[in-house]
């Protein structure tokens, strides 16, 4: 009774406060535009999917725990976050919070599902320090729509028992994609349920997230810039599908790369049965324990060093009825404590990068690593990608598996249906 | 009443009130499943229809008509005919194997005998089952990283190697017809197994007395009144196979290489891969066209004169 009352009283006082601002907030979603934003104990949904719902949870349950708002997650199976943001914006029931995939946000920001995040971006006293490619991700026709939630980089991660084991220096990852195939091969050699590496090879997402690193590093490109035509046939992607075609056609990759859709790639190597392979920098933080690894950048075909700067953004419904409370989430989410003590704390790469070298990474090496990666990274852009590249039934997909488990001989047919796509 | 008797005195013919005529009360009747069907099958029928017929992005919403363009969308998508290919080879396989075995079964627990009910139990267990549920429990088994069934074939000495259920073509439909068969056939047996207790016992008993082998009372006795049921069968049987999509969607999305793509399959990928509308409801429009011509000849081919 007591609460309610309260809460009553803090909602009188939050309307008195949005009538002294004079409504300043413009359209309606937009809220009042408060820089601050409302901390009045509303009830706020908010989506997020499951390949990053351990770090949006671990957020959610540290806010929850110290605010009046409460957030309500929903954490929906990757495969199926596509089809329920459209179907929910199609009939608006979007919710108030909603993160998407780093890559597919350009559609979302080109349809006008999020709210202007403009100025209240920008009065933030760390706005130049939030992670660039997510920003610029989230920027159509010169507004801001979103801020960082989750950064997921793609990283070696090897086996550092199964190194010693094959007579592999643990110290020494590889540095180019030559050395990465040798000491695949060595690790497989240990033969038993041991396997040299292990990738989604059915999945072109995991192909756009861990190979793609490759090509970069050797400094090609896999798309012009506006994201309307691939090169996805040059020499440097030939070496690499060559290199992943010789761990198919020697069984050095574990059973079931071939048939891997994604769902299950990234459950392998925690059981410590693989040497080598490419992972969202996410899972570090859910490694068993007792499992000794380390992480490495992934290499291109002569060295170098990129990644692919995943992850998810978040941003405020256009339809949301509670912009200001939803907006206090997003910049408690950036501030020094929640990078801090849940993101960094997490194992989890922060999403500013001012706070790259912290207490948390300095204790461990292996944070430093990918915490640097982020400058080296990419995201790519396509106003098409979820078509062109993640759909299961789509031209990208078609092509890894030809290069990689077919003849290849149709990769340039292949690259030009992957172009089509992307003009469409 | 009082208007009624006014009527007779003014010395026309008497009359009802239009309300308590044979036709409203009818329409009374009827009122309640009409606006059922209006609301939950007509109105999401034009709308799908305007939307075929319309420019209408996911995300974006209505952005007026285009006629005929999301029909040549279809037609241009180079997975469409190999998915109606897919789809129809899928309701052939399935349909033959679905009600070859029910029918089997259906025979096997007919009679009543010691343990019969507990096997008719045990073959329909597997249809209270979702088929989602389903789908994600074979998925676990037909696993080659976590599933169980490929080493214990191996330790069996049946195969050598990890065996890949879905990784082949022809191996991803036989696995996923498998799974269907699985989870059906005691549906299928069960309707049966009514049609079979439907005949009655004099019939055979005739039958026997003049003479007639087992395969003769089966072929002439058993099939011809069995006919309803297996009507019904066939038509539950090809309508849900054309339509397959969850047991392909978890299963194999469609691969490997595109080679299990059914035609709900695109209908879905247009939608929320592509994220438009439009195509999507065109191709619904397609199917639902074929069904009707599909289900309208089956009822046809099936009726037999004295059951009009």
């Amino acid at each position: 009774m007591g609460k309610a009352v309260s809460g009553i009283a803090a909602a009188l006082v939050v309307a008195g406060l949005l009538t002294a601002c004079g409504g300043g907030g413009g359209s309606g979603a937009a809220g009042t535009g408060d820089p601050e934003g409302v901390d009045d104990g509303a009830t706020l949904t908010m989506w997020t999917r499951a390949a990053t719902g351990p770090q949006s949870e671990a957020l959610v349950e540290a806010y929850n725990a110290t605010h009046e708002n409460t957030i309500e997650l929903t954490v929906v199976p990757t495969d199926d976050y596509q089809a329920k943001v459209g179907a929910a914006a199609g009939s608006g029931e979007l919710p108030d919070l909603f993160a998407s995939d780093v890559v597919f946000v350009p559609n979302y920001t080109s349809s006008g599902l999020y709210a202007d995040l403009t100025e209240r971006i920008e009065a933030l006293p760390y706005a130049d320090d939030l992670a660039g490619s997510h920003l610029d991700a989230g920027t159509w026709e010169g507004a801001r729509y979103v801020v960082p939630h989750t950064l997921d980089l793609s990283v070696l991660f090897y086996n550092r028992e199964l190194y010693r084991q094959a007579g592999l220096d643990p110290d020494r990852p590889p540095t180019t994609l030559a050395e990465w195939d040798e000491q695949a091969r060595a690790v497989d050699a240990l033969g038993g349920d041991v396997d040299g590496t292990f990738f989604g090879g059915n999945c072109g997402g995991c192909g756009v997230f861990t190979w793609w690193p490759s090509i970069w590093a050797a400094g090609a490109e896999v798309m012009n810039e506006d994201g309307t035509e691939a090169d996805l046939d040059s020499d440097v992607a030939r070496r690499v599908y060559d290199t992943y075609r010789g761990w198919a056609a020697d069984d050095i990759a574990a059973a079931g790369a071939r048939d891997e859709t994604g769902t299950t790639w990234t459950g392998v190597f925690p059981e410590g049965r693989i040497g080598v392979m490419p992972m969202p920098s996410t899972t570090l933080g859910l490694m068993p324990d007792d499992l000794d690894f380390g992480v490495a950048p992934i290499p291109g075909p002569d060295g170098g060093a990129s990644t692919f700067v995943g992850g998810d953004a978040i941003g405020v419904a256009a339809t949301s009825d509670s912009p200001d409370q939803a907006w206090h989430f997003l910049r408690w989410s950036l501030g020094d404590e929640a990078q801090l003590d849940v993101v960094a704390a997490g194992g989890d790469v922060v999403a500013r990068t001012d706070l790259a070298a912290n207490e948390h990474s300095a204790a461990d090496p292996r944070m430093v690593t990918i915490n640097e990666l982020v400058a080296e990274g990419r995201t790519p852009y396509s106003l098409r990608f979820g078509q062109t590249f993640n759909d299961p039934n789509g031209p990208w997909l078609a092509l890894m598996r030809d290069a990689v488990f077919g003849d290849g001989g149709s990769l340039e047919s292949d690259n030009q249906a992957v172009s089509d796509s992307l003009s469409d | 009443m009082r208007r009624a008797t006014e009527v007779t005195v003014s010395g026309v013919r008497a009359r009802a009130p239009w309300w308590r005529s044979r036709a409203a009360q009818g329409v009374a009747y009827a009122a309640p499943t009409a606006v059922f069907v209006a609301v939950f099958f007509v109105l999401p029928l034009l709308l799908v229809g305007r939307m075929s017929a319309s420019e209408w992005p996911l995300l974006a919403g209505d952005r007026g008509l285009n006629l005929p363009d999301n029909y040549t969308d279809v037609a241009d998508n180079q997975l469409f005919w190999p998915a109606v290919r897919f789809t129809l080879l899928y309701t052939a396989i399935v349909t033959v194997a679905l009600l070859g075995l029910a029918l089997l079964l259906a025979l096997l627990v007919q009679e009543a005998r010691p343990g019969v009910g507990f096997l008719r139990t045990a073959y329909f267990l597997p249809s209270v089952l979702g088929l989602a549920s389903a789908s994600l429990l074979f998925w676990g088994l037909y696993s080659p990283s976590i599933g169980p069934i490929g080493p214990l074939l191996e330790r069996l000495g049946l195969v050598d190697g990890p065996v890949s259920f879905l990784g082949g073509s022809d191996s991803a439909l036989a696995s996923t017809v498998f799974l269907v068969v699985w989870k059906f056939a005691g549906f299928y047996m069960l309707i049966l197994l009514v049609g079979l207790q439907r005949i009655p016992a004099e019939v055979y008993e005739a039958a026997r007395i003049d003479g007639a082998g087992r395969g003769q009372i089966f072929r002439s006795v058993t099939l011809p009144l069995l006919r309803p049921s297996l009507a019904l069968t066939l038509i539950l049987c090809v309508t849900g196979s054309l339509l397959a999509f969850d047991q392909f969607f978890i299963l194999t999305k469609g691969g490997p290489d595109n080679s299990t793509v059914t035609v709900v399959q695109l209908v879905y990928r247009e939608a929320f891969q592509r994220l438009d509308l439009g195509t999507a409801a065109a191709l619904s429009m397609l199917v639902l066209v074929v069904l009707l011509v599909l289900n309208a000849l089956q009822f046809r081919g099936l009726r037999r004169p004295d059951e009009m």
